[in-house]
């Protein structure tokens, strides 16, 4: 359906470098929560890896987590409210370092992440192994502030934005894949945002 | 739970069955209401819409004659008891979408548009009270439709409206919130202007801030439902100054727009 009037405007969207159907290049970069931004001390702060029963296998203080092998990115990243930002740069640790050093496998082929504020989303251990998916504790060179998730954050670029939980605490993981909050809400199970799986049968 | 709500609720909640994709829906513009300079409310004629809870949105999306297709997210101001849906869009002028919608369009105009979407900010007379508003500028535009919503199912739930704006003239549907309050006893609204007031102003004249906070909203101890929409520093500003003064933060919904940087 054609809209009388309207006409592209902006440059950028289908511009030189290609963003993912529906999204627009932002130099901004904004900020979606539920709620309020908790704010936890790095030194109360800690980072769990639990298996399909709930037990821990895993469990690192800040300072640990940072003693890990660093990874460091830089990718687009795609907001399902039609946002993109090109070309930011992070640190952190890679769920694959989190494996190696807890010393074992994958415990099952799905995770829940879940946070401080009690957020969660869920995950195919598949869009998290391979360099893939990682624990963000810089951006842009610099600590990662509580508005954008900081201390920690998840960071799993290729999905929608979403699914990079902010104030990440742990990760459960789990035999079957099952809803987190927004996926409870009508959002997309996975959030692929060039095949446009922003809500529930996209 | 009432009719609506189990027909919205039975849209978003994920099936163990393949769910049917949220559909993109003819709208035609109806009227246009000139709400402030830079604000215009569309009122439309979607087809076979399934019904939404006041606090939800709609994804827009726009087709230009080449084939140039964009999408916006626009918060639905108009209550569920209402057949036409209404969106208020404020102009952002380097925007592409917004001057469009808030400009050029005009009645009989069509668009796409698919929802509702969104089931956490939201909030119906069901869920109950006391109900704490706290908007800055659009922001107000969600709770517009919970305003409209309690207005409409019986103005029982105690409620209280705190609205941030940049001047007299930037304050959404003040004709509409002024006869809201009028009468309603359990219905107070606060406004507050950050850049210029007019002399005869009466009401607050700085940003919200924790004595602002203590003054006009419900307390901590009456464990209201606070509902605070805006741009990104103020719904910021605002959410951590509730939880500092006792609120839990579980009973503070929040809702975010706009650029980083830019405040009401």
């Amino acid at each position: 359906m054609i809209s009388r009037g309207f006409r592209r405007k902006r440059s950028d969207a289908g511009g030189s470098t290609p963003v993912p159907p529906g999204q627009y290049v932002t130099d901004d970069f904004p900020v979606l929560s539920a709620g309020p931004t908790p704010r936890t001390e790095t030194a109360a702060w800690s980072f769990a890896l639990e298996d399909l029963e709930g037990n821990e296998f895993f469990h690192c203080s800040w300072r640990e987590l940072l003693a890990l092998p660093p990874a460091e990115i830089t990718v687009d990243i795609h907001c399902v409210t039609k946002w993109s930002k090109l070309g930011t740069r992070w640190k952190g640790v890679s769920f694959d370092a989190l494996l190696a050093a807890a010393g074992r496998p994958a415990p099952g082929p799905y995770v829940m992440a879940y946070c401080d504020g009690g957020y969660t989303t869920n995950l195919a251990v598949a869009d998290l192994e391979g360099g893939q998916g990682m624990i963000a504790t810089e951006y842009d060179g610099k600590p990662l502030a509580p508005e954008h998730g900081g201390p920690a954050r998840l960071l799993v670029p290729h999905l929608y934005f979403w699914k990079s939980a902010k104030w990440v605490r742990g990760l459960r993981f789990m035999a079957a894949d099952a809803p987190g909050f927004w996926e409870g809400l009508g959002y997309h199970r996975r959030g692929d945002p060039w095949k446009e799986q922003r809500y529930d049968g996209d | 739970m009432t009719a609506i709500e189990a027909a919205v609720l039975a849209t978003l909640r994920p099936t163990v069955t393949t769910p049917p994709r949220l559909a993109w829906r003819e709208a035609e513009i109806l009227d246009v209401v000139d709400e402030t300079p830079t604000a215009r409310s569309l009122v439309l004629a979607v087809a076979d819409w399934p019904g939404h809870l006041p606090g939800q949105h709609v994804d827009v999306r726009l087709t230009a004659e080449d084939g140039y297709q964009a999408q916006r997210s626009y918060s639905i101001a108009s209550p569920p008891e209402r057949r036409e849906l209404t969106l208020t869009i404020e102009r952002i002028d380097d925007g592409e979408v917004s001057p469009y919608l808030a400009g050029e369009a005009r009645r009989g105009d069509r668009f796409e548009l698919r929802g509702p979407i969104g089931g956490y900010f939201t909030w119906t007379v069901e869920a109950g009270g006391p109900l704490q508003l706290i908007a800055g500028g659009s922001g107000l535009v969600p709770l517009m439709a919970m305003l409209r919503h309690r207005a409409l199912a019986g103005r029982q739930v105690a409620a209280r409206a705190l609205v941030s704006s940049r001047s007299a003239d930037a304050i959404l549907y003040r004709a509409e919130l002024d006869a809201l309050a009028t009468g309603d006893t359990r219905l107070s609204i606060v406004q507050t202007l950050t850049r210029e007031a007019p002399p005869n102003w009466s009401g607050e004249r700085r940003r919200i801030d924790a004595g602002m906070l203590r003054a006009h909203t419900f307390p901590p101890a009456e464990r209201p439902r606070i509902f605070v929409c805006g741009p990104t520093p103020f719904v910021e500003a605002v959410a951590s100054a509730l939880v500092g003064l006792g609120h839990a933060p579980d009973r503070v919904w929040t809702e975010r727009f706009g650029p980083t940087g830019r405040t009401p």
